[in-house]
């Protein structure tokens, strides 16, 4: 018997469910605020320079949205696999798969394109992703391979496949040869949605994803056949539930949600294909998932917190000189608390042996 | 060497720490070996007929126990004396497993004093219940399928000794007490009633003076159950204390000396049950009169709406056990009833029958004419077809889903709860409204997660989903298993009126009284072949009891050693 032990607690309320995230946020800044302090820094000035200064200009909050958009497809598309029990973590393989096809065709039609081009360049990007994601989806099935391992190394195939295409095919013809292609032109970058900032129509790509996930999840009876089958396998084969059916979905939407970022990073904020098209939006996409409650609103409130999480610590290292690893840190302590929260929402703690009884 | 394996890490941690006891060491410093006759109940029994009294074995004072949102236990006492058969008797829910599970140490009482042998104790865990003499056989069995008798038996000891003297130990016992078990055979080979014998054995090692058999006959044919009232009958004569949970008051009638009843936590009664009817202790269970279902004789019988020919299985499970050569109809107005004990192909013929397992030849099942070995559950369930499955909690319903949630899990293939992909949330929790109501389902209202509702009552609520979506069949397992009277009852009635009603209703049970209840013919399943079905009127329970433990016709093949074995 031990002296620590967690108790269920008989059912956790509604509200606290929705404010725990608040929680570990306030918790979060709490310990920020400790550590600066600890680390002789002004905590007041230095939390300000982490979270308020970078969305302090029209810019800024133009910045914040154009890191939160990839997080945003990806991360809606990946919770509706979750809530199934299907494991994509390859997102970023499949973004880049999607960045590879939609900017191939970007390449293809260099100097003849049209108003044709750019979504003929959205439709080749999800093609891209779920292609890359169909591929985890038919061993599955297939072979009952875990899509855990697949997706995770078909990210890395890609990602290799991305640096031979910009050191080979892709690289610009003049270039001096930096790996690197060609800027697109202009029939084959996304239109910039708010003027002054770098805000493209991929946002509105995102948004509309969270309506139709939140649509796909909350009406639907596809959604309701995925609550099923991630909640109880074996009530979904009494109700007669395709689990296969639900397998390719969630991954073929996943993949493709990854692919159209993918392919708005480059014609969006890059405009060309660099051999790093993305820092990784696709594995934070796995935190921003959870952390919105596998919920597309909240996956939108949780990717612009990470999305400020990411430019807050740049903007802090470069104001007042902190360690490149405050980003990490921050991401950490919100995780750490989140989690710390829901089990003590589910569990009360006890300390001491259990009680005897008088 | 026996002792490296039963310190094995890997054996030991799935075993629950109820089974690790070290108290039975001592037994083996024992010089003389050791007797199962505990010199303590000799000596009260010799006591008992002199002038002072002996404190009873176990004594319950003001016991109450409150989980969040009910109170389990209200004040319980409780009177055990040596050497009695004493039924603890109740509804689902009435609390009688919280108090045996406070008595085996498993839970912890809020208040009260429990007594051992007159002396106030605690009891803190398992263990040290087992320490102080009390034994548990569970419902359910925690045995290794792939470990011998002997083996299974030393990884529920802390100190099992040499392997050989253990083996000639449980010869000797399983010999005194008539407990045919033979140490050396692999759990997988034992039929459920040799398992059983298994977990007493168990028990019996420990050197009991209480013995605890939570619902030991549910299992059993009625030749086993009893050769186990044999058993207990010779244990009890031996001064060991019995108390005795089941829902069978014909049993309970034939054993036990007195009986304690509880209702919504509360003692409401005790009684010489030999004194009493088997409808008298259900009403004092119930607390209200209770209605027995009356089947209508059977109506001239209809079209065939299940034919079900040469259907045989194969699984990749090697402890599954395949169907060999069954073949059955099922006609309109009639309920044909497929008795034996669990494990001998039920599981694998409601699996052949929903379409959770396609089926090789798709004409060995036929629904409504159209044959249905290769459609999934949604295909089958589009001809007629509704289900009621074994496992309420996990497959008939998602425990997390709210009651409407749980109503369309079903009857989206036969209601209109689904339009263009979307789903109608207004007419699924209309239609929760409507089984609630029509089947008296206690919950509160729609919203209600199945798993918030007690056995019976979320029983029923599957049972009206499926009735009311107006089956041409109905397929149930188990449909009473665990339920109280009074819902029982009540979904007896209503699966009798669906087949007068003109639906044809297969019933796939453990429970041989609810088939003589309700069925018009009965068949009996063992070792994955199908009896021939005999008319319900022209068999007695002894009869398909044999045909459970086995003795078909048709000589037994392979398996003829569980036949012997009986």
């Amino acid at each position: 018997m031990s002296l620590i032990r967690l108790e269920p607690r008989g059912q956790a309320s509604k509200a606290m469910v929705y404010a725990t995230p608040l929680l570990a946020v306030a918790l979060t800044l709490l310990s920020g605020f400790i550590l600066f302090l600890l680390l002789g820094f002004d905590p007041v000035k230095a939390l300000h320079a982490f979270f308020i200064d970078p969305v302090s200009s029209k810019r800024g909050i133009g910045e914040l949205i154009v890191k939160a958009t990839p997080l945003v497809l990806c991360a809606v598309g990946l919770a509706i696999g979750f809530r199934a029990n299907v494991w994509n973590i390859g997102a970023e393989g499949q973004l880049t798969m999607g960045a590879i096809a939609g900017g191939g065709l970007a390449l293809a039609f260099y100097g003849e394109g049209g108003w044709w081009l750019l979504p003929l360049m959205v439709i080749g990007g999800a093609a891209g992703g779920m292609a890359w994601a169909a591929i985890p989806a038919y061993l599955r099935i297939r072979f009952n391979a875990s899509e855990i391992l697949t997706s995770l190394m078909l990210t890395y195939v890609a990602l290799l496949a991305l640096n031979y295409l910009v050191h080979g095919p892709y690289r610009d013809p003049d270039g001096f040869a930096f790996p690197e292609s060609r800027l697109f032109e202009a029939d084959a970058v996304m239109p910039i949605l708010w003027s002054g900032t770098r805000v493209h129509l991929g946002t509105a790509f995102a948004l509309f994803a969270v309506a139709a996930g939140w649509v796909l999840i909350a009406r639907t009876f596809i959604g309701f056949q995925i609550k099923v089958i991630g909640l109880t396998p074996a009530a979904a084969g009494y109700a007669g539930f395709d689990q296969k059916r639900i397998i390719w979905l969630s991954l073929l939407l996943s993949g493709g949600l990854a692919g159209i970022a993918g392919m708005g990073e480059i014609a969006g904020p890059i405009g060309q294909i660099t051999p790093s098209v993305s820092p990784g939006y696709g594995f934070t996409a796995i935190i921003v998932a959870f952390l919105g409650r596998l919920h597309p609103v909240g996956i939108l409130l949780a990717a612009l917190l990470m999305a400020l999480s990411f430019i807050g610590g740049e903007a802090a290292q470069i104001a007042m000189g902190l360690p490149k690893a405050i980003t990490g840190v921050f991401q950490g302590m919100l995780l750490f608390f989140l989690l710390a929260c829901d089990v003590l929402i589910r569990y009360r703690v006890r300390i001491g042996a259990r009680r005897a009884v008088a | 060497m026996h002792r490296a394996w039963a310190g094995d890490p890997l054996l030991t941690r799935g075993i629950p720490p109820a089974y690790l006891c070290p108290e039975v060491a001592r037994l083996w410093h024992c010089p003389e070996g050791f007797t199962f006759l505990d010199p303590s109940s000799l000596d009260s029994h010799a006591k008992s007929h002199a002038s002072d009294a002996p404190p009873p074995r176990l004594e319950l004072r003001g016991i109450t126990k409150r989980f969040p949102g009910c109170l389990a236990n209200d004040h319980v006492d409780l009177v055990l004396q040596p050497g009695e058969i004493h039924a603890l008797l109740g509804e689902n829910g009435a609390g009688k497993s919280t108090l045996v599970k406070m008595i085996y140490g498993v839970l912890h009482p809020d208040s009260g004093t429990l007594l051992w042998q007159g002396r106030e104790t605690v009891v803190p865990d398992p263990a040290g219940a087992r320490r102080l003499g009390i034994g548990m056989v569970f419902q359910h069995f925690s045995l290794f399928d792939t470990l011998t008798v002997a083996e299974n038996i030393a990884l529920g000891l802390d100190g099992p000794g040499p392997m050989d003297a253990l083996s000639q130990r449980i010869r000797t016992v399983s010999e005194r007490y008539g407990l045919a078990l033979d140490p050396e055979r692999h759990v997988f080979h034992l039929s459920v009633g040799e398992r059983q014998r298994v977990e007493i054995v168990r028990c019996l090692l420990q050197d009991p003076k209480l013995l605890i058999m939570d619902e030991p006959t549910s299992v059993l044919t009625p030749q086993e159950a009893s050769k186990l009232f044999e058993t207990l009958r010779r244990l009890a004569a031996e001064g060991c204390t019995i108390l005795y949970i089941s829902h069978k008051l014909e049993e309970i009638r034939a054993l036990c000396g007195r009986a304690t009843v509880l209702r919504g936590g509360k003692v409401v009664g005790a009684c010489d049950p030999r004194l009493e009817t088997a409808r008298g202790l259900a009403e004092l269970m119930i607390g209200t009169e209770l209605s027995t279902p009356e089947r209508p004789p059977a109506g001239e019988s209809g079209a065939a709406r299940l034919v079900v020919k040469h259907l045989s299985t194969t699984s990749d499970n090697p402890f599954a056990t395949s169907l060999k050569d069954v073949g059955f109809e099922v006609r309109a107005g009639e309920i044909l009833g497929i008795a034996g004990v669990a494990g001998n192909g039920q599981a694998e013929l409601m699996a052949a029958l929903s379409g959770e397992a396609l089926v090789a030849d798709p004409a060995s099942v036929v629904i409504e004419g159209v044959s249905s070995g290769h459609l999934g559950p949604r295909a089958r369930r589009e001809l007629g077809l509704a289900f009621v499955p074994e496992e309420r909690l996990g497959r008939g319903a998602v425990p997390e889903l709210s009651l409407s949630e749980n109503a369309l899990l079903s009857g989206y293939a036969r209601e209109p709860l689904v339009r263009g992909g979307l789903v109608h949330f207004g007419r699924a929790r209309a239609y929760a409204e409507t089984i609630i109501k029509g089947f008296n389902v206690v919950a509160h209202g729609h919203k209600a997660e199945a798993r918030s509702l007690s056995g019976g009552n979320l029983q029923k609520f599957i049972i009206g989903r499926e009735i009311l979506q107006r089956p041409k069949l109905l397929v149930v397992g188990q449909p009473t298993w665990g339920v109280d009277a009074g819902a029982a009852a009540a979904i007896h009635k209503a699966l009798i009126g669906l087949a007068r009603s003109g639906a044809a209703v297969l019933v796939i049970s453990q429970d041989l009284d609810e088939l003589f209840v309700l069925s018009d013919r009965i068949s009996v399943l063992f070792h994955g072949r199908l009896s021939d079905s005999r008319p319900t009127h022209e068999t007695s329970v002894e009869r398909i009891g044999l045909l459970m433990g086995g003795l078909f016709a048709t000589p037994p093949d392979e398996d003829g050693e569980i036949v012997r074995a009986l």
